[in-house]
């Protein structure tokens, strides 16, 4: 099997746990993104999501295990992997407007002045953001427009691959539910490869292709990873009628309320901790004589 | 009436400053009657003419101060006043009479509002004579002592800023350097002054040495503390886009720490114009400071005082000055 595009190879985080030893957070996990792939991770609190994404970013060192993207060795931050960070991080001294042009300036140095901003206005006009609100500092901002300020630097340099950790997460439901359609839009425009992690089970179906299931921490690992086997486009009213989709939803839920507490805590044994593939599909299921319950899970592997 | 809180406050700050005046006007406003002579009720001078005094040797001895105890005493041993002259004039009799050299009463010698007012615009009107080394406009000696601290202060900040920004990025300088920031912070200006006019010899340069070592601080430690406490989302946008640490440091790591840091610069330049005066006062020669003490030796109080309005008036624009900087670099998260 070929390597996917970005592949999470025996990846084991610990920490010093306060009291003397260690914690280890996730041990030889092992996982893959495929190009374009839009994935999204679920698990409960503390089971170490932002601890992959800091070192999928480049910004922390896993203690063990690598991180290939392309093929090549991921160490330190870069460019081709743009990151939406739970708390937007805009830079509070400069506009909005600054805020886009600033990542667009790192990423292509030899463009004049007009390319970077007509280039950073047209990202920004692509999440909603024209006119003269995009030279209003982030303090004068409302915390759906700094989101989406934060979405577009983020999509503006083309990364190879878009990490977004929580990025909803401060957002009333209104507001979520607008970005998260500028999200979809501006992902359809740019194929980029995208991960997210996200708390919200019905925001991960609308978005993802691909759900992956940690397991509570310590020892949490990506225990699942379940297709949303719903065509595109998605829409958030009309996905509840089609027939996956409280298949899906069951599915998760019942991981997140019951398995990933059961599964938590199991030590690894020096194995490759690879999740498991589930496809759930009623619309084929249905010639299926088999009276299973809603959910019904496809090993590959 | 005046719901404007500006009016109001304006309003009670020239009540301040119009009670003040007043008060220190008849503090320091002296009688035309003279400063020694001794004012004698009429009943008092109807007894000593009853005891046989003259009215001429009462109001001579009066006009020359002596008390009217000391009058009743000669009056009652009959002593009239060309008996008093033969004996050698009335201080023989060991009666105390203020001369010249006598210590004046209260507030005489201290300038009045007006003669302060007329100086000051003696001052305003001709900021830059010179009248030879130790008779200069104050504009000419505030020149001096700004000179003095803008070069030591430029120095200062040359050396404190960027230590501060090494400091506040690597723990390692910070554990390393810490101890001597603590140690040499507290020393007082005035302490530093021996030192230097000892290894530097040069009274110039040594009131420069003061200012720069004094200033140094609380840009050091204001820097360094700015700089350490960034918002690490901040630093993680700039490795995410591939700044180089020069690029972060000047388009991430100042901004963020600017605020901080031009608070320390304020501080500084604050304690730069209180250490330019003791320096000069100790060093002599010019300044602001050194016409402080001269005009203090010459006993001008009222050229003295001027000076020390200027020294305030100066110091309050230099803090205005960094006030302002202050705004413009501040944002709200
Ligand atoms: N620098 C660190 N030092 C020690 N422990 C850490 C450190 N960073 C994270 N941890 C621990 O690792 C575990 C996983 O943390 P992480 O932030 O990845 O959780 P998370 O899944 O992102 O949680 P949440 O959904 O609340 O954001 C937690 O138990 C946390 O206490
Ligand atoms: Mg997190």
């Amino acid at each position: 099997m070929a390597k996917p595009f970005l592949s999470i190879e025996r990846l084991t985080q610990q920490f010093p746990d306060g009291a003397g030893g260690t914690l280890t957070v996730f041990e030889n996990s092992t996982f893959g993104v495929e190009k374009g792939e839009f994935v999204c991770i679920l698990g409960h609190s503390g089971c170490g999501k932002s601890t992959i994404m800091n070192i999928l970013a480049g910004l922390a060192e896993p203690t063990s295990g690598v991180v290939k993207m392309d093929g090549m060795h991921v160490s330190g931050p870069s460019l081709d992997r743009g990151v939406v960070f739970q708390n937007y991080s805009l830079l509070p001294w400069l506009s909005a407007l600054k805020n886009v042009t600033f990542g667009v300036a790192a990423r292509h140095k030899d463009w004049s002045k007009k390319q970077v901003e007509d280039h950073a206005r047209q990202y920004l006009a692509m999440v909603g953001l024209e006119g003269d609100v995009v030279h209003r500092k982030p303090s004068q901002l409302s915390g759906g427009m700094r989101q989406r300020v934060s979405i577009a630097r983020a999509f503006a340099n083309q990364p190879k691959l878009l990490l977004l950790d929580e990025p909803f997460g401060a957002l009333d439901a209104l507001t979520r539910g607008t970005i998260q359609d500028e999200l979809i839009k501006v992902w359809s425009q740019t194929e980029q490869t995208v991960f997210m992690i996200t708390h919200d089970i019905d925001e991960a179906i609308l978005l993802a292709d691909r759900i992956l299931l940690m397991t509570n921490g310590p020892f949490a690992r990506v225990a699942e990873s379940v297709e949303i086997t719903i065509p595109r486009p998605r829409n958030r009213t009309e996905i509840v009628e089609h027939p996956n989709y409280y298949a899906i939803r069951n599915h998760l839920v019942q991981f997140l309320g019951q398995r990933s507490l059961e599964l938590a805590g199991q030590k690894s044994d020096q194995d490759d901790q690879s999740p498991q593939s589930v496809v759930i599909d009623k619309t084929k299921d249905d010639t299926d004589p088999e009276p299973a319950p809603a959910l019904q899970a496809v090993v590959n592997e | 009436m005046f719901a404007n809180l500006d009016a109001r406050s304006t309003l009670l700050s020239v009540a301040i400053f119009v009670v003040g005046l007043l008060i220190w006007h008849a503090a320091t406003h002296v009688p035309d009657t003279g400063p020694i002579g001794v004012q004698l009720s009429q009943e008092q001078r109807d007894t000593l003419l009853a005891a046989n005094m003259s009215g001429e040797d009462i109001d001579t001895y009066a006009a020359e101060g002596v008390a009217y105890a000391q009058l009743e005493q000669i009056a009652n041993l009959g002593l009239s006043r060309a008996m008093i002259e033969a004996a050698g004039g009335i201080r023989a009799l060991g009666i105390s009479v203020p001369d010249e050299n006598s210590a004046p009463a209260p507030g005489s010698l201290f300038p009045s509002p007006a003669l302060i007012g007329k100086e000051l615009w003696a001052t305003i009107t001709d900021p830059f004579y010179v009248n030879g080394t130790n008779d200069m406009g104050f504009g000419i000696q505030m020149g001096y002592s700004l000179l003095r601290v803008v070069i030591g202060y430029t120095l200062a900040a040359a050396v404190a800023i960027p230590l501060g920004f090494l400091i506040g990025m690597s723990p390692l300088f910070f554990r390393a350097l810490d101890p001597y920031i603590q140690v040499l912070k507290p020393i007082s200006p005035l302490a530093w002054m021996p030192i230097a006019l000892f290894t530097i010899g040069d009274s110039e340069l040594s009131s420069l040495f003061v200012i720069f070592i004094c200033s140094l601080w609380p840009m050091l430690t204001n820097t360094a503390f700015g700089v350490a406490n960034v918002r690490s989302d901040w630093v993680n946008v700039a490795r995410t886009h591939e700044l180089g640490s020069m690029r972060t440091a000047l388009t991430v790591i100042l901004p963020a720490a600017a605020p901080t840091i031009i608070t320390g610069m304020r501080i500084s330049i604050g304690i730069a114009w209180l250490v330019i005066v003791a320096a000069e006062m100790l060093v002599g020669g010019t300044g602001i400071g050194y016409v402080v003490w001269n005009e203090w030796n010459g006993l001008r109080l009222d050229r003295m005082i001027v000076a020390i309005l200027f020294i305030g008036v100066v110091g309050m624009l230099l803090d205005a000055a960094f006030a302002r900087l202050q705004r413009a670099v501040a944002y709200s998260e």
